[in-house]
């Protein structure tokens, strides 16, 4: 009966029960994460901030093969190499642009000696012009720095790489 | 000469002392907003601007917004009209700065205790549409032309309801006299009018949210469709006044549901107890449980289609109004009920 749906209407029932909804909403626990206080767990697959990585006795891993450079979709990595005193092919020059890079991982998953990696910092900036080009001492330093982190990440996720 | 210096002065104090407040009122009133829509939308609201360093849940908020507004320029659209698109803020502001002159907030506490106060209210309210008209009209700009017709076809709609709603209040109380209608309200609970005027009582706030252009009427501003409606072009401290206007509507709607249906500043409960004497408080209270309602529509409802805010204003709540207007007048006159007696 449509009078009856109208006289239903008049009651504002159905307002009612919405207002009900968010009235109960808003003593339930609250989904914010305040941010720098508190963070999420971030997974061990994190692309974040790039770095190389050096081999336990000291020695830089990058074999300077150009794998990283060629498969890169940003062109964002530039390589330059020769050979040192020792005969093996090194790099003489590293640089990624953090604001081409897409931070998709081609590079840590064609490197044959896991040299370039993404470490899970992501909280970073640039304070001017041309910072955001990192060459290979930054780079190695970063790798340094959290060789620890990226190597337990690697190890936790070993089974599947 | 001297007395009516004096008088001047000390009314130009009184208009301060209900002013100041109000601005800082609405101030804290758009934290609420964004704290209790936060809250029912399982968010936190914000919750980092402090006082002088101390972090007191974020209540340093709405200075910081305030002192952004108001250092930021005010850009003039190409062609626009300079005066009055500088006018038409200060044309809402100050309708809705006047209106607060017959608001009693306790017995005796009134800036002009005039005898025809709810006329005056009606006649403050409507010209607050001018604001909006103008400020659409002065804009130059499509969206903020449209805005100003969807608000201008909207406020005069709902104009007429609000209208009958408080011709019902007169009947009931007899006067038109805000303080007098309080006092016709005396004697606990059960003697506010919002029991024989229950269907008015819900009109008149239901109205006044579509008067002020609030959600879930906010088709004025309609974001999704004409970005902010009437103030698209509005930037820095001329858009901070079209806030204010609009805020300072808003309290003053919940004041005047809260004088005419809510008893004023009666207490609810009767004795002897410091509860149940009359007070500015109860009057503070009321309001701002109407406040509280505001921001809840807003965060439930979802906006109204333009058609049906005007079925609803013309064919659901004239009538209605219309309808319960014979009710009370019967009521009056053969004195039924506790009210009338």
């Amino acid at each position: 009966m449509k009078i009856f749906r109208y006289l239903n209407s008049l009651t504002l029932k159905e307002l009612l029960k919405g207002m009900m909804v968010t009235g109960k909403y808003f003593f339930k626990r609250k989904f914010t994460i305040r941010y720098p206080e508190e963070k999420t767990p971030k997974s061990d697959r994190f692309r974040g901030l790039h770095a190389l990585r050096r081999y336990p006795n000291g020695e830089e891993r990058c074999i300077a093969c150009k794998l990283c450079e060629a498969v890169c979709p940003a062109l964002a990595i530039t390589i330059d190499s020769e050979q040192r005193e020792d005969g093996s092919r090194r790099t003489t020059k590293y640089e990624i642009d953090l604001f081409k890079c897409i931070y998709c991982g081609f590079c840590e998953e064609s490197c044959p000696v896991d040299s370039i990696v993404l470490t899970d910092i992501h909280e970073f900036h640039f304070e001017s012009e041309g910072k955001n080009v990192l060459n290979k001492e930054q780079l190695l330093q970063i790798g340094d720095m959290r060789e620890a982190e990226v190597a337990q990440a690697r190890q936790n996720d070993a089974e599947y790489r | 000469m001297m007395e009516q210096i004096i008088l001047v002065v000390w009314t130009l104090v009184k208009i301060v002392a209900i002013v100041l407040p109000l601005i800082v009122v609405v101030a804290y009133l758009t934290y609420a907003e964004r704290r209790v829509i936060g809250f029912m939308q399982g968010r936190m609201g914000p919750n980092r601007v402090g006082i002088f360093g101390f972090k007191l849940w974020g209540l340093g908020q709405p200075f910081a917004d305030t002192f952004k507004l108001l250092l930021k320029e005010i850009i003039f659209p190409a062609n626009a009209n300079k005066f009055l698109f500088l006018m038409a803020p200060v044309i809402t502001l100050a309708t809705a700065f006047a209106a607060w002159a017959v608001v009693p907030f306790s017995d005796g506490l009134v800036l002009a205790d005039i005898n025809a106060g709810l006329v005056y209210i009606l006649a403050m309210t409507s010209l607050g549409v001018y604001g909006v008209i103008i400020a659409g009209w002065a804009s130059n700009s499509k969206y903020a032309i449209l805005g100003a017709l969807r608000s201008a076809a909207q406020i005069v709609s709902y104009e007429i309801a609000m209208g009958f709603a408080l011709v019902g209040v007169l009947i009931a109380a007899g006067s038109l006299n805000l303080t007098e209608i309080v006092h016709s309200q005396s004697g606990g609970l059960f003697s506010w009018f919002f029991i024989p005027l229950f269907p008015l009582f819900v009109i008149y706030f239901i109205s006044g949210v579509a008067e002020t252009n609030r959600a879930p009427f906010d088709v004025a501003e309609g974001e999704s469709e004409i970005v902010a409606g009437f103030h698209v072009e509005y930037s820095g401290a001329a858009f901070a006044l079209f806030f204010l206007g609009e805020y300072a509507n808003m309290i003053m709607i919940s004041a005047l549901t809260a004088i005419m249906f809510m008893g004023g500043w009666y207490s609810p409960i009767s004795g002897e107890s410091w509860i149940a004497q009359p007070s500015i408080l109860w009057f503070f209270v009321k309001t701002g449980f109407f406040l509280l309602l505001y921001l809840w529509f807003r965060a439930t409802f979802p906006r109204y289609r333009y058609d049906q805010i005007m079925r609803l204003g013309w064919k659901i709540f004239i009538p209605i109004t219309i309808a319960w207007i014979m009710v009370v007048a019967v009521l009056k006159v053969y004195h039924i009920g506790p009210w009338f007696s």
